[in-house]
């Protein structure tokens, strides 16, 4: 069994899993964006950046690193509000290209900022979990105990904005004026605060992605960490659906296991390569991502 | 009671209702005729307040509605079926009610097993997404979604909307059921003049963006001249 376990093929898996899993975060934090206002969040990776950066300072200052995380993810809630108050919200109406130029402006804007304030050289973190694999047998398994946290507390969160999409009456508010605004304020839903907590909640949980992956082994916090990150959370996104959380998981373990498979069976640089060619064939032939549900309307 | 008092909304430079003015009694049913363009939905929305009159005022008895949030009109009772019944396709119909009990006073529960109890063929389809439902029990759907929530006031636009005429009558015939039983005050915006005399109390009658006509709904049924000229009744 160890040796089963500590197999290349296993090895890939887990590192697919746990790379896959992390941009599953991001893509959907993505998708709570896009469901709820229409925009494509350019800014997601630096904004996590920034809010990991303010809550892991304090390790410096001695502070417990839970909390600091916790700090973290709370600074990111609070600043996916204000985005969407102070940029997001004067544009709806717009031009759609008016969103995407702002949000791909204010990724440059924080990345600068970032580097100004902490600077550019990366800060490793310490991490809550020991990130020597396990071994079985003699035989070392690729599987450390901060990668199974890693994976645990990924799924935790995803069943949590999942329940309670799915299942609260705040979830039947959020999803109803994500999907038929006018209707919803006909029915009494004050949808305006309802899509400046759908941000709130997708900046939360990419604050919480972006201090996942700046602890990963050989990672570390530097003002650009989230870039390639973002781009393959992105292209899961896209691949799984725009529309369906369910999608950006299943992309994101998609692209994360063709990521690991391509990087370790052929050469890392083609890595990148395979996952824009999966976007393209899955474009091709359902143009809107795998999961995304072409509801029929009768009249 | 609902008072609209010398309303102007314009599209930009073009004016889709001028100085309109008319009262709603309670209790009654309001039907507001009128061609395609005459301003009936423009009416309806912005009593909702989805759309800002350049002049005049909306009570809703002293209430005044103008400048108010669509949401907060929602909550002072008013419920408005929009053109299109406005259901959310993507959820199912036990999801679409629930979403309107949300401002009910009573408990959201009993709210819906009550609309159930009233709509027999929604609580066979309680499961069932509303996009796959026919477009009369998409109508009741939208019908028991307004009501769940305990209106005052009921806005309906062009309930009979790409209904059959045999669905058509039976929607007429629970809408006026409805007004009867719970009181409600009701504003029918309709194409479908015949169907809505029947049922109506009192009509406005709408020809582009200004009243032609506010009088009972017996009288306009039996004016040749209205019913020629604004609601191609007569040839």
């Amino acid at each position: 069994m160890g040796g089963f376990l500590a197999s290349r093929f296993m090895s890939d898996l887990f590192n697919g899993v746990a790379n896959g899993i992390i941009f599953s975060l991001i893509a959907l934090s993505l998708v709570v964006v896009w469901q709820s206002t229409n925009v494509l969040n350019f800014a997601q990776g630096a904004m996590a950046t920034f809010a990991t950066y303010i809550g892991m300072a304090q390790v410096e200052h001695g502070i417990n690193i839970w909390l600091c995380m916790v700090i973290s993810v709370v600074v990111g809630f609070i600043f996916g509000g204000l985005t969407e108050r102070v940029l997001i919200r004067p544009l709806y109406g717009k031009p759609d290209i008016n969103p995407i130029v702002v949000m791909v402006g204010f990724l440059g804007f924080l990345q600068f900022l970032a580097a100004a304030i902490w600077g550019n050289i990366p800060r490793i973190l310490p991490s809550p979990f020991s990130q020597v694999f396990y071994t079985s047998k003699g035989h070392t398994i690729f599987l450390s105990p901060f990668v199974v946290f890693q994976i645990l507390t990924a799924v935790t969160v995803m069943m949590i904005v999942a329940l309670v999409f799915r299942f609260t009456t705040l979830g039947l508010k959020l999803r109803a004026a994500a999907l038929a605004p006018e209707v919803a304020r006909l029915l009494g839903v004050r949808v305006d605060r309802l899509l400046t907590f759908g941000w709130m909640i997708s900046s939360a949980v990419g604050s919480f992605t972006a201090i996942l992956v700046a602890m990963q082994n050989g990672s570390a916090l530097s003002p650009s960490v989230m870039g390639s990150v973002f781009i393959f959370g992105f292209i899961a996104a896209a691949v799984g659906g725009l529309d369906s959380p369910i999608g950006a998981v299943v992309g994101g373990l998609l692209i994360g296991l063709v990521e690991q498979f391509t990087l370790d069976y052929w050469q890392a640089n083609m890595a990148p390569v395979m996952a824009l060619v999966v976007l393209i064939v899955v474009l091709m032939i359902r143009p809107r991502g795998l999961f995304t549900k072409n509801t029929q309307r009768r009249v | 009671m609902i008072r609209v008092a010398h309303l102007t909304v314009k599209y930009g430079a073009i004016a889709a209702l001028t100085d309109v003015s008319f009262e709603v009694r309670p209790g009654s049913i309001t039907a507001v005729l009128g061609a395609n363009g005459a301003g009936k939905t423009t009416l309806l929305r912005t009593i909702s307040s989805l759309m800002t009159p350049s002049q005049g005022e909306i009570f809703l008895g002293d209430t005044a509605l103008v400048g108010q949030k669509t949401e907060d009109i929602a909550r002072l009772g008013v419920a408005h079926v929009p053109e299109g019944r406005g259901v959310v396709a993507e959820f199912t119909v036990e999801e679409n009610l629930r979403l309107g009990a949300l401002s009910s006073p009573e408990n959201s529960a009993h709210a819906v097993a009550a609309q159930f109890e009233r709509f027999p063929v929604l609580a066979q389809r309680r499961k069932q997404y509303a996009a796959t439902l026919s477009g009369g029990e998409r109508q009741m759907l939208a019908l028991a979604r307004a009501l769940v929530a305990r209106p005052t006031v009921l806005l309906l636009d062009e309930p009979s909307l790409g209904l059959s005429p045999m669905v058509t009558a039976d929607i007429m015939t629970t809408i006026s059921t409805l007004s009867r039983e719970e009181k409600l005050t009701v504003v029918l915006v309709e194409q479908n003049a015949k169907s809505a005399l029947r049922i109506a109390d009192h009509a406005v009658v709408l020809h582009v963006g200004t009243v032609v006509a506010d009088a009972p709904a017996g009288d306009v049924a039996n004016n040749d001249d209205l019913k020629r000229f604004y609601l191609g009744l007569v040839k």
